[in-house]
C-alpha cells in the first residue's frame, strides 16, 4: 500500500457492470513526506474521500477485494483516510542508515 | 521480501474493515548501504515494530491474507519481521541506532 492524494473524482456512465455505484477518483501518489512520486491515476474509492483528501491505496489484485465478490477489473483502490502521519524526527529525509 | 527502515506511523479512523485493529506503519525501502530505494509504503504491521526499526516487509497479497487469516482482504503489504542484522559480502547492515 501507499499513500495518496485526492485530486478529482470521475464520472463515468458506461462501464463494466459490476462498478455500478462504485465512486471512481483521481488518485496522486506522495511519499512519506506527501511529496508527488508519480503520475496521477484513477482507482475506485471505498471509504468516501474526499478532493484533497491524505489516504492510503492498494495496487494490484488485492485492489479488486475492497469491494465483494464478484471482483471487478480493477487495479487500484482507495481503502483509507489518514487523519494523522507520526513522522520518526529526521526519519523521511534520504540517506544513510 | 524488502528490506526497509520504519520511518512513522498512519492514523486513520475512515478505512476498509479489513484493516480494523490493525497498527499501519510507513517504511521507507533501504539497499544495503541504508540509502533509501524507492516510494516509502504502508504496511500492516504483524510483529510489534517501532519507528527506527529495519524491518522484512512482504509484498504479496496471497500471503497477506494466510497471515492476517482473511479470504479476501485488499492488504499487500505487511511487516513480517525485524531485523537484527544483515550480512552481505561487502560488509554488514545494521539498525539505525
Amino acid at each position: 500500500m501507499q499513500l495518496g492524494r485526492i485530486r478529482g473524482s470521475i464520472v463515468a456512465t458506461r462501464k463494466i457492470e459490476r462498478l455500478t455505484g462504485v465512486r471512481l477518483v483521481i488518485v496522486e501518489p506522495l511519499d512519506s513526506d506527501r511529496r508527488p512520486i508519480g503520475p496521477l491515476f484513477a482507482a475506485i474509492d471505498v471509504v468516501a474521500a474526499g478532493l484533497g483528501d491524505i489516504v492510503f491505496w492498494v495496487g494490484s489484485r488485492e485492489a479488486a477485494m475492497a469491494i465483494e465478490a464478484p471482483f471487478p477489473a480493477v487495479d487500484a483502490s482507495v481503502v483509507g483516510i489518514v487523519d494523522r502521519i507520526d513522522l520518526l524526527a529526521g526519519a523521511s529525509s534520504a540517506g544513510g542508515g | 521480501m524488502t528490506i526497509g527502515r520504519v520511518v512513522g506511523s498512519l492514523v486513520s479512523t475512515v478505512k476498509h474493515s479489513a484493516y480494523r485493529a490493525t497498527k499501519l506503519l510507513l517504511v521507507q525501502p533501504v539497499d544495503l548501504e541504508g540509502k533509501d530505494a524507492g516510494a516509502t509504503m504502508v504496511c500492516v504491521d504483524t510483529v510489534g515494530a517501532g519507528a527506527g526499526e529495519l524491518v522484512l516487509v512482504c509484498k504479496e497479497g496471497a500471503a497477506a491474507r494466510q497471515v492476517l487469516k482473511m479470504e479476501t482482504c485488499p492488504v499487500r503489504s505487511l511487516v513480517i519481521g525485524i531485523i537484527d542484522r544483515v550480512e552481505f559480502a561487502g560488509g554488514a547492515l545494521l539498525p539505525p541506532k
